[in-house]
């Protein structure tokens, strides 16, 4: 029973020891505010621009809930593309990788050149930064099936549609969630950047990351930590999303959840 | 019927695994292979399921190339080979399934598998929660669910405990009492292959190739009590000293 509250009173306990430490340090050296907030002047201001921080969130999860599950439908047909033999693999991962490691600034400018400040850019930025995760781990996935499994499927006459479909897909589930995660945590901030770089007030507070430009060019830094707090709460929102869905899932057969028997 | 007239196997530009297999096998036969490990006993398997062409030579089942669509060919393998994420009816039904057999006919079928190797109760359960010798049964009825003409099987039950072994054995050859399957059985056990088979190959490695061929006279049913006969001892002996005959090195030519 000790041990099943653990994993709650844990970070719990450390956050509030840290919220102490931190609220103590700002009145023993009276730091300025602009410089460095102490927690009631960042709670605070969350309550004071709570109608702007919460619209700006909705903004931001609209962004984040249009361009992850595009990343996954996406990521999933290149993934099967991928799977289907070694030569397509060669071809193409060069090119995934080079769409990794191109700076999403590099990125942005060509996305205002062609679509402009707002949704679109936002949502391909979003999908950019929560693509890659996902079409790799969920590639290994569906290469990764056991052989003798595919020889039975082979020899029981499968189409190739049925061995994809019927055994390649669900053997790859826990690899595709273990991209999912990663995807999940990477979405909210691709968000918020796109938002920072390509987001647009128009007709409202914007999201975000357009509040993070507005807060700094104001000094408002107390505003600032808010913000960050609510893209954290954004982010956990989502992963714990995915987190229920890999439980879901997985959880009556994968070894992974084998701790939840008995 | 299958039939191997002069068969060769090599992989790629390999060594020869199996050479000069001349064999037939008629249907409703038990073949036991065994031998020392690198003997092409597996390769055989492959041969028959199609996986694999051969070389050189000619395999024909029942007159035609194997891996043909009409021919109804089951295979078990050392490992139970399951889908995890499916129930036990589920991965039953999979060969059934991937025929698109209608739902009522996969049901009944899979029914009576599973009661004929003693599962029905664990038709809801995942893999997970069953014990090797339980996920070793539901890879038997899966394979038993199509009523397959011919059942080949490689080393099924090696991972297995002695006791779980025998029994399975025991279910095995109940199974063909009522099911009428040739099959081809790889084995390390001489005794397994001895209380399943009614013929054994031994083969030698280095090509793979027959080293003796023994028939076992015991009558089918066979039962716990075969295994303790004096008759049954000697057989085992007998086919034991053949196996480690083959395993000598092949004689060396001099020119």
């Amino acid at each position: 029973m000790k041990s099943r509250w653990l994993p709650v009173f844990l970070p719990v306990g450390f956050g509030l020891v840290m919220l102490g430490l931190w609220a103590a340090a700002c009145a023993v050296f009276s730091l300025p505010t602009y410089l460095f907030p102490s927690p009631v002047a960042v709670l605070q201001a969350a309550v004071s621009e709570r109608t702007v921080l919460f619209e700006a969130a909705r903004n931001t999860a609209l962004v984040a809930a249009l361009g992850f599950p595009l990343a996954v439908i996406t990521s999933v047909a290149a993934a099967v593309l991928l799977s289907l033999s070694p030569w397509i693999r060669a071809s193409l991962f060069p090119y995934l990788m080079a769409l990794q490691m191109t700076p999403i600034i590099v990125v942005t400018p060509i996305l205002l050149l062609w679509f402009g400040s707002g949704l679109v850019s936002t949502v391909l930025i979003t999908f950019l930064v929560s693509f890659f995760p996902l079409v790799v781990n969920t590639t290994q996935g569906l290469i990764s099936t056991d052989t003798n499994l595919v020889e039975l499927f082979r020899m029981s006459k499968a189409t190739r549609w049925q061995e994809i479909a019927l055994l390649r897909m669900p053997a790859a589930l826990p690899y595709f969630f273990t991209g999912l995660r990663i995807s999940a945590i990477l979405a909210p901030i691709g968000a918020v950047v796109g938002d920072f770089f390509a987001g647009s007030s128009a007709g409202g507070v914007g999201g975000l990351g357009f509040r993070t430009v507005i807060y700094s060019a104001q000094l408002k830094t107390p505003a600032l930590f808010a913000t960050a707090a609510v893209c954290c709460l954004l982010g956990f929102a989502l992963v714990s999303v995915v987190y229920f869905l890999g439980w879901l899932c997985l959880h009556t057969w994968h070894d992974s959840y084998a701790h939840n028997d008995g | 019927m299958v039939e191997f007239t002069s068969v060769q196997k090599r992989f790629g530009g390999g060594p020869l695994v199996l050479d000069g297999i001349n064999f037939s096998a008629s249907r409703g036969d038990f073949v036991g292979l065994i031998g020392p490990s690198g003997c092409g006993k597996s390769t055989w398997l492959r041969l028959i399921a199609g996986l694999s062409p051969v070389s050189a030579g000619s395999l024909k089942i029942d007159g035609e190339a194997p891996g043909g669509p009409k021919r109804e060919l089951a295979f078990v393998f050392q490992e139970p080979t399951l889908l995890p994420w499916l129930s036990v009816r589920r991965n039953v039904e999979v060969p059934l399934t991937l025929r698109r057999s209608p739902p009522e006919q996969r049901r009944t079928i899979c029914q009576r598998a599973l009661e004929r190797v003693k599962l029905t109760e664990k038709a809801t359960s995942f893999p997970r929660q069953l014990s090797g010798g339980q996920k070793m049964r539901v890879s038997l009825a899966r394979a038993l669910s199509l009523s397959p003409e011919i059942l080949l099987l490689d080393e099924p039950f090696g991972a297995l405990d002695e006791i779980t072994r025998d029994h399975l054995n025991e279910e095995l050859l109940a199974l063909r009492q009522e099911q009428i399957w040739t099959a081809f059985f790889v084995t390390h056990s001489v005794a397994e292959a001895v209380f399943l088979s009614n013929r054994i190959v031994v083969l030698a490695s280095n090509p793979g190739r027959i080293h003796a061929e023994i028939a076992v006279p015991f009558t089918y049913p066979r039962t716990a009590e075969t295994r303790r006969s004096e008759e049954f001892f000697q057989l085992v002996r007998e086919v034991s000293r053949l196996l480690r005959a083959a395993e000598l090195p092949a004689p060396t030519v001099t020119l």
